[in-house]
């Protein structure tokens, strides 16, 4: 398999599992710790949560956490210095953006060469990485507000902090639940997104 | 372990801590590794996951990691926020492994509080011999492991005086605390000499209520609720790590915030 001809990075490849993998145990195992101490009218049903207990639901957040960052910046690294960052995602028109959206929804939005995003998936996967980077802001207030004092008051607080973080997972699972859809509707790419080709 | 919940989860939090209280030693990392590895093998059940000792261990072991990152993260002079008085959350909730009326009754007259350890001076100290250091108070935020904050006002002695005064060595790594509820937790020397630790004698103005530790409690705006033992009876200074009861079930010893 020559890499040159891969559509998709083997860099690229593995950091997109990792960081699936990542989201997947801080998204199963946040849903436990938010139950211990809800701040809305709601619990996550525990059967869907990992961890057993508070503290394991802990146990798995903070070492994910982990792996979440350190591939987060993998990622970034070789997407900035390949110029792969800038040739994929930009430039990005707001104009294409809606053009792509109405073709989407009428069900004719073209995906014929997969060596380039539309502008609707240049602007989803744009939005993840700046929401991923709130997930981890707020995380960090969360985790150590008397140690992060600027972001703390960023964040407007510990308590608003938490809030944020909600919110950030939420739009998260927002987009994995539309990307999982999309994978779906135009199995292909998951194949590219494996193989590389 | 300070700290509370709204009355209409306590009694699923307080069934768990009570069965968890009830379970013998071993039993109690079995729980831990079957509760981590239930909610794991569901979740990850695609993956096979083929012996859950090792994720247990492996998770512990990043743990101690963050055990590590924490210490390095903790500025000694770096203090927690601060409050005005007209922010202090009333009621200041109750939270412990038992029920509010099951709180220990200490009897202050007859109260010593043992010092043990790689200390200079071991005697035992009486409530007015500890009433006689200097005081200070703050109006801090306590954050619980379970996600809420209340803000409280404490007063007491700075724990780093208490410290001189005993005459402990401050290179020594850990102090422990051993509470007449018969919990248990410790901590780092950093920490411990930070100057927003406090030995707190009072809350609010008044001695400290039997619920939120008569008649002693450690205060640490830096590190989360179950670090902050109640009903402390005895403290000793060491180099090996004494652990602490929720500890021991799994949350991070360095319990930072
Ligand atoms: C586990 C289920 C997932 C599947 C099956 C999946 C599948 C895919 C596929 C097939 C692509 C390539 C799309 C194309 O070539 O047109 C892709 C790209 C992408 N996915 Fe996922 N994904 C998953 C989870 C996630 C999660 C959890 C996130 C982030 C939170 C994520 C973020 C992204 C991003 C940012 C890209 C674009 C990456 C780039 O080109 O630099 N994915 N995904």
């Amino acid at each position: 398999m020559s890499t040159a001809a891969a559509i998709h990075p083997l860099w690229l490849r593995l950091t997109h599992w990792s960081n699936a993998l990542a989201v997947i145990i801080l998204v199963f195992s946040g849903w436990r710790i938010y139950n211990a101490s809800p701040i809305f009218n709601f619990k996550f049903p525990e059967g869907i949560t990992l961890g057993g207990w508070l503290g394991g639901a802990l146990l798995w957040h903070f070492a994910a956490m982990w792996l979440l960052v350190a591939n987060g910046v993998v990622y970034l690294l070789f997407n900035l210095f390949s110029g792969r960052l800038k040739n994929r995602f930009f430039p990005l028109r707001v104009r294409e953006v809606f053009g792509d959206l109405l073709a989407a929804l009428k069900g004719r939005l073209a995906h014929e060469d997969p060596r380039h995003y539309n502008a609707v998936q240049k602007l989803a996967y744009l939005f993840v990485m700046l929401d991923t980077l709130v997930v981890i802001l707020s995380g960090l207030v969360v985790w150590k507000s008397v140690q992060f004092p600027l972001l703390r008051e960023l964040m407007g607080g510990f308590d608003n902090a938490r809030i944020v973080h909600f919110f950030a997972m939420a739009a998260l699972v927002a987009f994995f639940l539309v990307h999982i859809v999309m994978v779906a509707l135009v199995p292909r790419t998951l194949l590219l997104m494996t193989r590389g080709r | 372990m300070t700290e509370s919940n709204p009355p209409a989860k306590l009694d699923r939090a307080l069934l768990m801590k009570d069965a968890m209280r009830e379970l013998s030693a071993p039993t109690r990392r079995l729980f831990l590794r079957r509760a981590l590895s239930l909610g794991g093998l569901a979740m990850l059940s695609g993956c096979s996951i083929s012996n859950d000792k090792s994720v247990d261990s492996f998770l512990k072991g990043v743990s101690r990691f963050n055990d590590r990152v924490q210490g390095w993260l903790f500025d000694p002079n770096r203090l927690a926020p601060t409050y005005p008085e007209s922010m202090i959350t009333r009621p200041f909730p109750f939270n412990a492994f038992y029920a509010r009326s099951q709180a220990p009754r200490v009897d202050g007259d007859s109260y010593r509080l043992e010092v043990s350890g790689l200390v200079a001076d071991k005697h035992s100290w009486t409530l007015p011999e500890l009433h006689q250091l200097p005081q200070v108070d703050q109006v801090t935020r306590h954050i619980c492991v379970e996600g809420w904050s209340a803000i409280g006002k404490w007063g007491g002695v700075r724990f780093s005086t208490f410290l001189q005064r005993i005459g402990a060595d401050t290179s020594a790594r850990y102090i422990g605390f051993k509470c007449s509820d018969d919990y248990y937790t410790s901590i780092d020397m950093a920490t411990a000499l930070h100057p927003q630790t406090l030995l707190t004698l009072s809350y609010d103005g008044q001695t400290l209520p039997r619920e939120y530790g008569f008649p002693m409690k450690l205060r640490m705006p830096s590190k989360l609720g179950y670090k902050n033992p109640k009903h402390i009876a005895a403290l000793f200074v060491t180099n090996t790590n004494p652990g602490g009861y929720w500890e021991h079930y799994g949350y991070n010893w360095f319990g930072g915030s």
